[in-house]
């Protein structure tokens, strides 16, 4: 009798838990912190929370460190993306052959982004150190100037950045050689019979043919690298002063350091709605583009 | 034929030099760990310098990192496997009965950025003393894995010839039994691909674990960035820190390679 109970409602004794999971522990904190940030609430000082409406919404759009952090988390996105999607397609398409260690290169190239980032924060820190790290070492021998590389207001996001590609051009690179496999041999063949170059191949069958490999990862990277967040606070905690700061840092010192937790909520719902338009926005481009091609 | 050498040998050249650039850190991490302060600090000592095992024996003598590779394994694997038990029953029906409205709600964890549930989560587990607990932290690590283990497994599951099924359910076995025993033993590669990616996710995970551990509970990545704060930068124990946590994840990487290659890719796969 159980049994058939149980085979009635199988599908939903199946997915229930999980979806309950996530419903618990995802969509109830954001309508939490959708509403917290209606309220002005520090918890450091044992006050309740007040209702104070739009105020942290206003706050934000007067305060320069917040339009600071957008321009940071543009920054990063930008750098980080662009570099990453040229150098991951670029070795990628160089690795495409075969040789031999191709299944040696793999895993090279998964040891930077299954590595723990905290500590490869650290790594780069002793990398970057202005006296004893090995980089200017390195810049030296080539007759460029020692820097300041995460200490310095100027150099640190592109500091940054290299951290980031450093990490993430493997994923592309991996995926891209993936998708590459996919790849029909018969273009290539009528091409050469065409008398086509090397380049014109790349140009018009490769890269057009790779073009939904490259559309997914580049969402991926988006995604991810809008929310980047280990690798900044382990290395500068979005220093100095706040010129390493994404919206995604900000959002956690001023809840967690400033205990403003108010202000932060409506911080990160802003946070929120970028992450998902974005999202959404790159999705939308994708199908259209999917039909084209 | 010699401009086939010669192209072979660019080739083979670049390829070389890439690898070096993406290991680098590592080989730097690994080479420091065995260093005095005075040899870190000296860059013409990069090949040259005396090994010395005493920033190891200092982290676990001054640190008590044991205490925190505990913590770290329990978590992990803690969260694996509760997310393992919801992720993989969930994957089957999601996969099985075409529920794809389940299935994008759990999907949109992967998309949301994880800070915006930190302060509810907070608050809540502030005022229900789970701070500084492993439940806390595997709750919280959960969320994390999840969705990739849905990810993982709905694809895996849908490409599961259904005729293994039918004849189970021809025997007069219950939907469940069919689960359990025949559809469970042959997910196995599946599986080993999602728990491997949970683990690793849980692992490495900073931001819930900074504010949800606490003296008790607290895990590798935080123990180390903590020592950063210390007046003087110990960069031999610390390189050492960093060696140790880094080593149970490039161990699985390696001997794994397959799975993980795979995992990473799973995202991709899906779109």
């Amino acid at each position: 009798m159980s049994a058939s109970w149980l085979d009635k409602n199988f599908k939903w004794v199946m997915t229930l838990p999980a979806l309950l999971f996530v419903l618990l522990m995802m969509v109830f904190p954001i309508i939490y912190t959708v509403r917290i940030s209606f309220f002005e609430w520090s918890m450091s000082a044992s006050t309740p929370p007040r209702w104070v409406g739009l105020e942290n919404y206003y706050q934000l759009m007067v305060d320069v460190r917040f339009w600071k952090s957008v321009w940071h988390t543009f920054q990063f996105m930008v750098y980080a993306l662009l570099l990453q999607m040229i150098l991951g397609v670029g070795i990628a398409l160089l690795l495409h052959r075969d040789f031999i260690g191709k299944s040696f290169a793999k895993t090279v190239f998964l040891l930077p982004m299954v590595a723990t980032p905290v500590a490869m924060g650290l790594v780069w820190i002793l990398i970057y150190e202005p006296t004893g790290g090995v980089l200017n070492h390195l810049v030296q021998l080539v007759g460029i100037r020692p820097m300041d590389w995460l200490g310095s207001v100027k150099q640190v996001i592109p500091s940054l950045v290299i951290i980031d590609v450093w990490e993430w051009t493997p994923m592309i690179t991996l995926i891209t050689m993936a998708g590459l496999t996919t790849i029909p041999k018969d273009p290539y063949e009528s091409a050469d019979v065409d008398g086509a170059t090397g380049w014109q191949k790349l140009w018009y069958i490769t890269l057009p043919m790779l073009q939904p490999t490259i559309l997914v990862a580049v969402m991926l990277r988006l995604i991810d690298v809008l929310k980047t967040f280990d690798i900044i606070y382990s290395t500068t905690q979005g220093g100095p002063g706040s010129s390493s700061e994404t919206l995604n840092i900000y959002g956690y010192v001023m809840a967690f350091q400033y205990f403003k937790l108010g202000s932060a909520s409506s911080l990160l719902v802003i946070f929120f709605i970028i992450v998902m338009s974005l999202t959404l926005l790159f999705m939308f481009v994708r199908k259209r583009l999917g039909g084209i091609s | 034929m010699k401009k086939g050498v010669a192209s072979k040998l660019l080739l083979s050249g670049m390829t070389g030099l890439i690898l070096l650039l993406f290991s680098f850190p590592f080989i730097w991490m690994v080479l420091s760990s065995f260093k005095t302060q005075v040899d870190i600090q000296a860059a013409d000592r990069f090949f040259k310098f005396t090994p010395t095992l005493q920033n190891y024996s200092a982290v676990f003598t001054q640190y008590d990192f044991m205490k925190y590779i505990v913590n770290s394994f329990v978590v992990a694997l803690g969260s694996t496997l509760f997310a393992l038990v919801l992720g993989v029953s969930g994957a089957y029906g999601i996969a099985r009965y075409k529920m794809q409205g389940i299935g994008l709600t759990i999907l949109i964890a992967r998309i949301v950025p994880g800070i915006t549930f930190l302060i509810p989560w907070f608050v809540i587990f502030n005022k229900l003393e789970m701070i500084d607990t492993y439940a806390a932290l595997i709750l919280s690590h959960m969320l994390v894995g999840l969705p990739f283990i849905i990810w993982i497994m709905i694809p895996f599951f849908e490409s599961l010839p259904l005729e293994i099924e039918e004849a189970g359910f021809i025997d007069g076995c219950s939907k469940i039994k069919v689960f359990l025993q025949l559809v469970i033993p042959i997910s196995g590669p599946g599986i080993i691909t999602s728990s491997l990616m949970c683990i690793i996710f849980s692992w490495n995970n900073f931001m819930f674990s900074i504010i949800l551990s606490g003296e008790k509970t607290k895990t590798l990545p935080i123990a180390v960035f903590n020592f950063l704060s210390y007046a003087e930068v110990n960069w031999g124990g610390l390189m050492a820190a960093a060696t140790i946590i880094t080593l149970p994840v490039l161990v699985i990487a390696l001997v794994a390679q397959k799975y993980v290659v795979n995992g990473m890719a799973a995202g991709a796969v899906k779109g």
